[in-house]
């Protein structure tokens, strides 16, 4: 046997190392384990700090010991080369690993082994742990706000058919792959609006949107037998004179009498509420504020002065000022800037004013993308006769978004992570919800369960988008 | 110039134009019936309603631009403490996730993703609502090392009392400033002689000495005050002396350097791993020790992807900030846009005040970082 020295191990004695280096390791978890689990102090007999720092000196030597390079043995090395390179980093590990052992404990006893599942009433939650009766009890408030719990099926309705017409696009084959873009760009958000205005609002059949539709759907028709020649003219003069003719010549005499006919009851949007409305705006928010942010972002590189001085002035206007100020703005000034007898939805203006915000965002994002794009794209598509538009529609949009992917969902992410911010115009929706909950006379107290059920809600759904759009990210690299 | 180049911008001159027209006029006409004129005379009015905290001495008596004031010092207030403890976060996450130990990058992979994901206003909620209500009483606190006290009132510090602290004010800048000329006399050394010049211990020599002279020359005395427990009736107590953080600042900065230090952490891991290896190699085969090629190749072009998008979370921080008003600090937004609005009913007034500020500072800080920008970049020839 060779001469052992505790201070630098090596691999002659690799085996009397071994052994007590992993008894050693092992016993400083176990006094750690064994204290925060069962309260038991196996170094009670020693004073006060040693006995408190005891496990991370042992543990500490332990680690030392098994410290081997190139011992042959699989699990050893791994060990060493991640957790126990040096001195420092073994402190460290062993820091992080008695952190966990110590908080899993009391953590564990809140979130389930005192805590109480059953019950409909404060009384209910005796124990010391977390209540989550309160979270049951509450839960339909938390989801749909203040919407009428006979309706609430027409919220689940609305989603589950979205969310249906938005899956369309992974089952289209290749001879309407083409039209994706048009159907998710123009297609889809007209059948979200109906959804929401028919179902979730009830609103009349006949108001001026249902016009348009008509006009549109006509029109659209009609085109078909148009030769393409004239076609641009048409699609511009045609569905707008339809449009009139239908609202003001057809059905103007019938326009009050249809305008009273719903099909459902009618719940204003101050009734709206919870994670639904947080869906909702985050929905047509970032449904908005793409396309006002492409068009800024062109605008922004455009070589005609008024139009990129404008489009500067817009984005660093509304990147310089923080969200809640502008939400103050359109609940507080904006009325004063319309005609009297005109009033526009409090949901509505939280929609326009937080599209025109994050659409600021998001044309700083796509003109990083466009500026990444070397000069040679634009000058090869300029020589090949190409205008401004078709340029960057064929040649410049596509590669420039591909590339501002992560940005844009950073974006988005942001844009969902500001949702809650509403609670300034007084729409709630989850936590804002949570907020009244928490004051409600009955339930005092339970403020905790409440912030750690959003918070969980929360980080699934950004979680699952930012995995998402890295999942996109790695779809469409390119390499150049 | 022709006619197509010209079309579009007029069209879209006309379009703003009516625009702004539309939305003045009306309100030329809303103002009208309401019979409220338009101006800023209010800003001296007497203000009559009182703030929780401030900075700079304030009560109803004082005019609504003094109010202004204390809302903007109180933003300013937080936003500085974020900056600060969102900085030492992020630098050390940032740094933890680069970490070949796997439980340090995961601790720190597991923070990010988690404060990261979860909106800033329902961190806020939780830390005031949730946390800190779970603080003990005054009577019931133990002092943190004899002097903090913890509680669900706020967190009492001890504080200073200066006697002449404008010299002591004078001694520290007066450091900063030699320190600046001793960094320029050793750049000029180095360059032409060759000879390096220890200017980190002279500059940390230099603002302790400096500040001790006027200790011990310029009649600068400071004494400590500890907070002391007192009984204002049979069950109330409070702290006497010392200073309060209030729990709603206590809060707020928690949130706000938590979360931005996610962002700063990811600034500062892509920084560092965006120095290429064959520059660390480089550096090493020419003989320069691990220390030096720290700090003289891998930092300075580091730094260079680190700080214009620090800068920007610094930005956004600021601009977070102003969430305050959910929980009742006394800040920008709710002092001014909130309660002097509702006392005074001037809406454009005050929102315009208000996001011109917003506007002012984060322009500022983006013309600064534009001038930064040009000057730190590679200059290629």
């Amino acid at each position: 046997m060779n001469k052992l020295n505790f201070l630098s191990p090596d691999k002659n004695n690799l085996y009397a190392y071994l052994y007590s280096g992993i008894s050693l390791l092992s016993l400083s978890i176990l006094i750690v384990f064994l204290n925060s689990f069962f309260s038991l102090d196996l170094t009670s007999f020693l004073p006060g700090t040693i006995s408190y720092f005891l496990p991370l000196i042992i543990g500490f030597i332990g680690l030392h010991l098994i410290r081997i390079e190139y011992s042959g043995i699989k699990f050893l090395d791994i060990i060493n080369k991640n957790i126990n390179t040096n001195n420092f980093n073994a402190l460290l590990s062993l820091l992080i690993i008695f952190a966990v052992i110590k908080s899993l404990p009391p953590l564990l006893s809140w979130f389930i082994i005192d805590a109480n599942f059953a019950g409909d009433s404060k009384d209910a939650c005796s124990g010391s742990g977390a209540c989550w009766a309160y979270i049951k009890t509450w839960f339909n408030r938390f989801m749909y706000g203040m919407y009428p719990n006979a309706e609430q099926w027409r919220i689940n309705l609305s989603f589950i058919a979205l969310a249906f017409l938005g899956g369309v696009g992974f089952f289209a084959t290749e001879k309407f792959k083409k039209y994706l873009t048009l159907y998710y760009v123009v297609v889809y958000p007209v059948i979200a609006f109906l959804f929401i205005f028919f179902f979730i609002s009830g609103g009349p059949i006949f108001f001026d949107f249902s016009y348009g539709i008509i006009a549109a759907v006509i029109s659209i028709v009609i085109g078909f037998f148009i030769p393409s020649k004239f076609k641009m003219y048409y699609f511009l003069i045609i569905p707008i004179t339809i449009y009139i003719l239908l609202k003001y010549v057809f059905f103007h005499e019938e326009l009050i009498e249809l305008g009273k006919i719903q099909a459902f009851e009618w719940v204003e949007t101050g009734a709206w509420g919870g994670l639904s409305l947080t869906f909702i705006v985050s929905f047509f928010c970032l449904i908005f504020c793409f396309p006002v942010g492409l068009f800024l972002s062109l605008g922004r590189r455009s070589d005609l002065p008024i139009i990129k001085y404008i489009s500067i002035g817009f984005i660093e206007f509304w990147r310089g000022v923080p969200l809640i100020t502008v939400l103050f703005m359109s609940s507080v000034m904006f009325p004063m800037f319309l005609p009297e007898d005109m009033f526009i939805d409090k949901l509505v203006r939280v929609i326009i004013a937080i599209s025109l915000f994050e659409a600021a965002y998001v044309a700083e994002v796509i003109r990083g993308g466009l500026q990444a794009l070397p000069r040679g794209q634009y000058d090869a598509a300029k020589s090949l006769g190409m205008g401004y538009w078709k340029m960057h529609i064929f040649v410049i949009l596509p590669q420039a978004l591909k590339l501002v992917i992560p940005g844009i969902a950073n974006t988005f992410l942001a844009l969902v992570k500001d949702t809650p911010l509403i609670f300034v115009v007084g729409l709630l929706e989850i936590v804002g919800m949570l907020n009244l909950a928490k004051t409600n006379p009955e339930w005092l107290g339970f403020a905790m369960e409440g912030y750690v059920f959003a918070s969980i809600v929360f980080f699934i759904i950004c979680y699952a988008m930012s995995k998402y759009s890295y999942n996109l990210e790695q779809k469409y690299k390119t390499e150049r | 110039m022709n006619f197509k180049k010209i079309l579009p911008q007029l069209l879209t001159l006309v379009v703003v134009i009516l625009v702004f027209g539309f939305f003045s006029y009306n309100a030329q006409v809303n103002m009208e019936n309401r019979g409220i004129t338009f101006g800023y005379g209010f800003l001296s009015q007497e203000s009559s309603f009182d703030v929780q905290f401030s900075l700079i001495e304030y009560d109803g008596s004082h005019s609504y631009f003094r109010a202004y004031l204390v809302g903007l010092l109180n933003t300013i207030l937080v936003s500085v403490i974020g900056i600060i403890f969102a900085t030492i976060i992020g630098v050390v996450v940032g740094i933890a996730r680069l970490s070949s130990n796997y439980l340090i990058e995961r601790t720190a992979a597991i923070y990010v993703e988690f404060f990261r994901n979860i909106p800033l206003l329902l961190q806020i909620f939780f830390w005031y609502f949730a946390a800190l209500r779970a603080l003990p009483l005054p009577e019931k606190a133990e002092p943190m090392f004899g002097v903090f006290f913890l509680t669900i009132k706020g967190f009492f510090i001890p504080a200073f009392i200066w006697n002449n602290l404008d010299i002591f004010i004078y001694s520290v800048i007066a450091a900063i400033i030699a320190i600046f000329f001793v960094r320029a006399y050793a750049k000029k050394k180095q360059e032409n002689q060759g000879t390096q010049t220890p200017v980190l211990l002279i500059s940390i020599g230099l603002l302790i000495i400096l500040p001790l002279l006027s200790f011990l020359l310029g009649g600068v005395d400071a004494s400590i005050e500890i907070p002391v427990i007192e009984q204002l009736s049979k069950t109330s107590f409070t702290f006497k002396g010392g200073l309060k953080l209030p729990p709603e600042l206590i809060s707020l900065a928690l949130a706000l350097s938590l979360y931005t230090a996610t962002f700063i952490a990811e600034c500062v891991r892509a920084g560092v791993q965006g120095v290429s290896k064959g520059q660390k190699e480089a550096a090493a085969s020419i003989g320069l020790t691990p220390n030096q090629v720290l700090k003289l190749v891998v930092m300075p072009q580091a730094l260079r992807i680190i700080i214009p998008p620090t800068t920007n979370q610094y930005l956004n921080l600021t601009k977070n900030s102003s969430l305050a008003a959910a929980i009742a600090y006394p800040d920008l937004v709710l002092v001014f846009a909130g309660t002097a609005l509702m006392q005074t009913g001037r809406a454009i007034e005050i929102v315009s005040i208000t996001m011109l500020t917003y506007l002012t500072l984060s322009i500022t800080i983006s013309i600064f970082m534009n001038w930064y920008n040009k000057k730190i970049a590679i200059k290629e020839k």
